[in-house]
């Protein structure tokens, strides 16, 4: 199985992220992790869906999403055409004797101290999945206490926008006769 | 009906819903009022619209069904908040999963009690998220029209199916003013009607080249209302044709090309038609594991062209050599437009020595039953009934034996004639659904052919087909049991009837007595034991035509349903009769 981003845009509505978590369940499809904002627009939000599975359950995946009346539109992000985001918030502890030795793993991966405690400091780090697991494999030794982290999210590079599309409208139908 | 207008006049949201449901074209509502919906009751007595008061809301849902099926309109039911939403929740599984285009009209409760336990709060929209098309939660009046309207294009555009409108009491309450839009906006909604021109080119390139094609026709092609095209295209081609049971009636049993229906209780000429295909064009069905069987082993030389107007189901189940995504009726006008400039240049297909083939096993392996000497046997009292109300009738079934032996043994000419509940497989679905098919088309000879395991589930409905005047017939099969599992126990369970009969071991006395219940519901019973008795019962059911008639037909309980490919099995492994395997002549193709 791969490893497949997807970036969905979504009516901002109420209830659509049930919608879009559900199908993934009822249909038994894996989220590895899911990121949801709003975008440029402010009609439409913006969710980041990161999943483990093989090609043709990838297809099934989309198609579904894609049937979803609040879904507007699926995009497939390569791993080499875009870039990928993740923030993680780490509490680590760090005593008087330590505490030089994990500042220099902080700026080894270019992360942030962002609370001081006398014996403990919380630290934010971004980078793709492969950095922050990094960092936390230096971390460990010196005792994580507690971390949180986000969801994915990811952007095409280059100068082209997902978001622009044309908004056509639908013209009401007559009333529907009988067959 | 007021169109496309503008009201500045100051309305209830209620008044708002009722106008909006006009304007949609609404006739005929389904339903049971409540407190949560009641606001929206008060307009209905004024309105063109009439409400057909139901028994149980699940009979409110499936008459809705019924009337979709029967007319190929939106059918639409009504309900209030929580347990009257909940009983509408396998109707609206029913429809999503049978593609039946319908809308539900749910109250709910006031805005300021919605998410704190409110009395006969239920969330009904997140309840049926997965069960519905789409749904909706409107607490604001002023979107009551344009939520409707969306409604009503969502159910019956695209892929048909059931959308869910819930609606705030305090939204049915507030003061509003009515505006039904010129247009919506559903940005995310684009259903693909025209199919694409090349993949039309590619499968008419694969059907000529194809020496064993079938045309596989599922429940798509009667919703497309596409029978007339394909009977265009299966007699331009010679092509043998199978009707998926969501499909009788798509192309006529009498037809020489029909095999018939494919799968688990199909016939067998049908079930080989498809197994020893070497093309597979599928019109408007999805594979469904009640058709392939074992999927690895399901017609293992066979290439598909997969037609069909959800992009989903291309590829889902099957691979599709040609996946064509488009509105059944247009693909095959198309399909028809290339395949004759092909046939005007000099070529066609060469499907004789399979067309042979087909015909000789149809010939070889008819459909057959055994007649039992101590009891009358179902698959008779079906096949008579066909024969005496004749294929301008409407057949609505319930789910279980009796409903192989109708899709058998009745006879289907026309599109919308049968009805039944095919991928949820509902008992109960019968009777509600005849008497909406009989709103729908009040002309027409309406049977609801029902077991009587599925006819104590919601044959409440007898009253109310009985007040509204509503007069459908009801074929029970009785065979004092719930048929169909007794028939898996006596195949697989070693005969060991685990509460399938449904009278008390040994008793003389039937509980209920149907025709006495059928007369206390206000309808005419009738009850039929014996073979030589059937024509005479079932015209005497024809000749009642002001109330409903139920007639009792008392029979054989081991009778059971054949063609049978066991469940996880290869359609290879069919059998025609118990222990009995075809033998297939392949030395010719």
């Amino acid at each position: 199985m791969d490893k497949h981003t997807l970036s969905v845009l979504v009516e901002n509505k109420p209830g659509v992220l049930a919608r879009i978590a559900g199908l993934f369940s009822r249909r038994s499809f894996n989220i590895e992790s899911l990121a949801v904002g709003p975008t440029e627009h402010a009609e439409i939000s913006r969710m980041t869906i990161v999943v483990d599975v093989d090609e043709v359950p990838l297809e099934q995946v989309t198609k579904q999403l894609n049937k979803l009346v609040e879904v507007i539109k699926i995009v497939e992000l390569e791993e080499r055409a875009s870039v990928q985001r993740e923030i993680m918030l780490v509490k680590v502890s760090a005593t008087a004797a330590n505490r030089g030795e994990v500042l220099d793993t902080v700026q080894l991966f270019r992360a942030k101290v962002i609370d001081v405690a006398p014996d403990a400091l919380t630290v934010q780090v971004t980078g793709n999945a492969d950095k922050l697991a990094d960092f936390l494999r230096v971390l460990e030794p010196f005792g994580i206490r507690e971390l949180v982290q986000s969801g994915a999210i990811a952007i095409g590079r280059g100068a082209r926008s997902i978001s622009e599309r044309p908004s056509r409208p639908v013209a009401v139908p007559a009333p529907p006769a009988a067959v | 009906m007021r169109n496309d207008s503008e009201m500045s006049e100051q309305i209830s949201g209620a008044q708002s819903l009722i106008t909006s449901l006009e304007a949609a074209g609404v006739e005929h509502v389904f339903g049971i009022p409540g407190g949560a919906i009641l606001p929206a009751y008060d307009p209905l007595v004024d309105s063109s619209v009439r409400h057909i008061l139901v028994r149980h809301e699940q009979g409110a849902g499936h008459a809705a069904q019924g009337y979709a099926q029967a007319s190929g309109k939106v059918g639409v039911c009504m309900a209030t908040s929580g347990p009257g939403a909940t009983n509408l929740v396998t109707p609206l599984a029913d429809a999503h999963m049978d593609s039946t285009p319908m809308v539900a009209v749910t109250g709910q409760v006031a805005e300021s009690l919605i998410g704190t336990d409110g009395f006969q709060e239920a969330d009904i929209r997140g309840i049926t998220m997965p069960i519905t098309k789409h749904n909706f939660l409107v607490t604001d009046p002023a979107e009551i029209p344009a939520r409707i309207a969306e409604a009503f294009h969502i159910a019956s555009t695209g892929r048909p199916g059931p959308v869910l409108v819930d609606i705030a009491k305090s939204a049915l309450t507030a003061t509003t003013t009515f505006r039904w839009p010129t247009e919506l906006n559903l940005p995310g909604y684009r259903p693909v009607t025209k199919p694409h021109a090349k993949q039309i080119r590619e499968a008419a390139r694969l059907i000529l080249g194809a020496r064993k094609p079938v045309l596989y026709v599922g429940g798509g092609t009667i919703r497309s209302g596409a029978s007339a095209e394909l009977r265009v295209l299966a007699e331009l081609t010679g092509i043998p044709v199978v009707t998926t049971l969501m499909a009788r009636g798509a192309f006529p049993d009498s037809h020489p090309q029909h095999l018939g229906m494919p799968g688990m209780h199909g016939t067998v000429a049908a079930v080989a038609g498809l197994q020893k295909s070497d093309l597979i064009i599928s019109l408007g069905a999805r594979f469904d594991d009640r058709v392939t069987g074992n999927l690895d082993s399901f017609a293992p030389n066979a290439h598909v062209i997969h037609a069909d107007i959800d992009p989903a189901e291309i590829g889902k189940n099957r691979h599709a050599d040609v996946p064509i995504v488009g509105d059944i009726k247009e693909v095959i006008t198309d399909l028809v437009a290339v395949l004759r400039a092909e046939a005007a240049a000099g070529r066609t297909g060469d499907y004789e020595g399979w067309v042979a083939f087909c015909a000789g096993v149809k010939k070889q392996y008819p459909l057959g039953y055994e007649t039992h000497e101590d009891g009358l046997a179902p698959q008779y009292v079906l096949e008579r009934l066909g024969r005496i109300s004749g294929p301008e009738s409407i057949y609505v079934a319930g789910v279980g034996q009796h409903q192989m032996w109708a899709t058998h043994f009745i006879g289907y000419e026309h599109p919308n004639t049968w009805i039944n509940s095919g991928g949820l497989g509902t008992m109960g679905f019968s009777v509600p659904a005849a008497m909406g098919a009989k709103v729908a088309r009040p002309d027409a000879t309406v049977w609801s052919v029902d077991g009587d395991g599925c006819f104590q589930m919601t044959n409440q409905e007898l009253a109310t087909c009985a007040i509204e005047d509503i007069p459908i017939k009801v074929a029970v099969v009785n065979n004092s049991s719930l048929g169909m599992v007794r028939q898996w126990q006596t195949l697989f369970y070693n005969q060991r009837y685990s509460n399938t009969n449904l009278q008390r071991h040994g008793g003389p006395v039937r509980i209920p007595d149907f025709p006495k219940l059928a007369e206390a519901y206000g309808c005419v019973g009738l009850s039929c034991e014996r073979a030589e008795d059937v024509d005479a019962t079932i015209e005497k059911a024809m000749e009642i035509n002001d109330v409903p008639v139920v007639v009792d037909f008392r029979v054989h309980k081991d009778a059971m349903v054949w063609p049978m490919v066991a469940a996880g099995t290869s359609n290879d492994e069919i059998k025609y009769a118990r222990g009995l395997a075809p033998q297939f002549d392949e030395d010719d193709l």
